[in-house]
């Protein structure tokens, strides 16, 4: 199993730490991983990304030339990513504020409306987690007692009360995703 | 079992710096590389290993006092970014000018100047051929993983101690800033000011016995015959490291008819392009050298009979390529596939550029 995966947004949405619970959940049940943010200017109050890469077997270059998944948050990172999806590979973005949406035909599309569904989940801040149960229902990488287990090794103790509402937010999120264009 | 952690880069050189009991670390902050003395603050091991870290005023104070804790016999570093340490260079020369053990990592930077904080490798020159005045070398390891950031900590120290060399670890912001599973290791104790003296007594300053004349570390030398005679020791040193020292890794070179070679971040892309290669039947090794001084010179030259080319993969203009050049001596193509300003290549880029120059 190897899996190059592209989670990309706004700065704020949890986009990197997304990447990192994946990261960690992987490492919990032995998998390779590596965790590749873009650092720099462009995460000041613009767009933020990282690629997480999980792999049965030690990884070697941590920038990838396609992804096998593309998590995608807003319109420029769906611009940007859609072309260097793998051909039969998935896109999993949310419809809020996208006006021109994904074209591609020899890739599996879904959607989440993460936004809604944090919104009537009553907290904003679990947004990321609903994303990230919508890639877990398809793509089941990592077991969701390992997911649990790289939550609490992510997120400082003082915060692990939360950890049965990050729960919640990814069982919501494999619910709620939907298929839009398969292959 | 060994506890294995989800770390950045830069965050495990401050914990492999906690774990093999360093004694101090001195530093400004510059990015990409802040994390390793965040990391250092947030730990605390002035609380448990007694280890000093330090905010200093500046880089150049922060290399003098490496200086100052060298002499003494204490585990001592710093780390930067490129404009950090060329402010370092002036110190790294009295370091090894007065034959100082220390480590010091640089996180490298896109440059010249200001430049940007994105990877590059353009500070190979300044590393691995002094960078500060005076004929002198400092031994140069180029972790390529998170894991290696944190085990060459340590090597870096045994390195450092076993020739009185300065030592650095030559990185970028791309190895610093990405997380990758580190397995880290049992924390060793600091050494006592008992074991210094003991270890290190017939050169550090570690309190005047009298049993021996006291020790005198200085880089000045007024006296033509003895500069000279010291600069011939040092080069003596050089020559021993060149020998017994020299640290590479190969992938897929058995049969390998053309050699990439990268080393630190771009050998990890170059990996995906030799694995890339080998699907399409192209017969590519890569040869990651670990140590820059010293410079796998012979394993090159070792396989020059098997090779009908070399490509060197640089986030530079070109300048480990020279390296390479003199080690071939003209006996096949080498070429130079770099990028600058903070661009990485994909490796499928790596593979056509290697395409264009060879096939």
């Amino acid at each position: 199993m190897k899996e190059e995966i592209i989670i990309a947004g706004f700065g704020g949405q949890g986009v990197l730490s997304m990447g990192k619970i994946l990261a960690y959940s992987g490492i919990m049940q032995d998998q390779e991983v590596t965790w590749m943010p873009s650092y720099g200017p462009e995460m000041r109050g613009g767009t933020a990304n990282v690629t997480v890469v999980l792999s049965d077997k030690r990884i070697s270059s941590p920038i990838v030339s396609a992804y096998d998944t593309a998590i995608i948050l807003n319109q420029q990172s769906l611009d940007k990513f859609e072309p260097l999806i793998k051909a039969g590979g998935l896109l999993i973005y949310d419809p809020n504020g996208i006006t021109r949406h994904p074209v591609r035909k020899e890739i599996n599309i879904y959607s989440i409306a993460a936004v809604e569904e944090a919104a009537q989940l009553g907290n904003a801040k679990a947004y990321n987690m609903i994303v990230l149960g919508a890639f877990l229902k398809l793509k089941p990488i990592v077991k969701m007692e390992n997911v649990i287990r790289g939550l609490k090794k992510s997120i400082p103790e003082r915060h692990h009360h939360l950890i049965p509402l990050n729960e919640q937010a990814i069982e919501l999120g494999k619910k709620a995703v939907k298929a839009m264009h398969e292959v | 079992m060994a506890e294995k952690v989800l770390k950045k880069g830069n965050e495990v050189i401050a914990l492999g710096a906690i774990h093999c009991g360093c004694d101090g670390y001195f530093g400004y902050p510059i990015t990409p590389q802040s994390e390793v003395m965040e990391t250092l603050m947030e730990e605390k091991p002035w609380e448990t290993t007694g280890m000093v870290v330090l905010q200093a005023e500046s880089e150049i104070a922060s290399i003098n006092m490496v200086y100052g804790g060298a002499c003494c016999g204490k585990k001592v570093m710093t780390s930067s970014s490129s404009p950090g340490m060329s402010l370092m260079c002036e110190g790294l020369s009295y370091l090894a000018g007065s034959e100082l053990p220390c480590l010091t990592a640089n996180i490298v930077r896109g440059g010249p100047g200001l430049g940007t904080i994105q990877p590059s490798q353009g500070d190979y020159f300044q590393a691995v051929k002094g960078g500060g005045h005076g004929d002198y070398k400092i031994i140069v390891l180029a972790p390529f993983s998170a894991q290696e950031m944190y085990d060459f900590v340590g090597l870096g120290f045994d390195l450092a101690f076993k020739y009185r060399i300065p030592v650095m670890l030559l990185t970028d912001g791309m190895i610093g800033q990405m997380m990758e599973k580190v397995e880290l290791r049992p924390q060793q104790a600091r050494l006592s000011d008992q074991e210094i003296a003991q270890r290190y007594g017939s050169w550090a300053t570690t309190g005047k016995t009298p049993d021996r004349k006291e020790n005198t570390i200085t880089s000045l030398a007024l006296d033509a015959k003895v500069h000279e005679a010291l600069n011939h020791k040092l080069q003596a040193k050089y020559q021993e490291i060149t020998e017994k020292e020299v640290r590479f890794e190969t992938l897929f070179c058995e049969d390998a008819e053309y050699l990439l070679i990268a080393y630190g971040s771009m050998a990890r892309i170059c990996e995906s392009t030799i694995e890339a290669a080998r699907a399409q039947g192209i017969k590519l090794g890569l040869l990651r050298p670990i140590t820059l001084f010293p410079f796998p010179t012979k394993e090159i030259q070792r396989m020059i009979p098997q090779l009908k080319g070399i490509l060197s993969v640089e986030l530079s203009a070109g300048q480990m390529v020279e390296d390479i050049r003199l080690a071939v001596e003209g006996k096949i193509p080498v070429s130079l596939f770099g990028r600058q300003g903070g661009m990485l290549p994909t490796p499928v880029e790596v593979l056509d550029a290697f395409k264009t120059n060879y096939i």
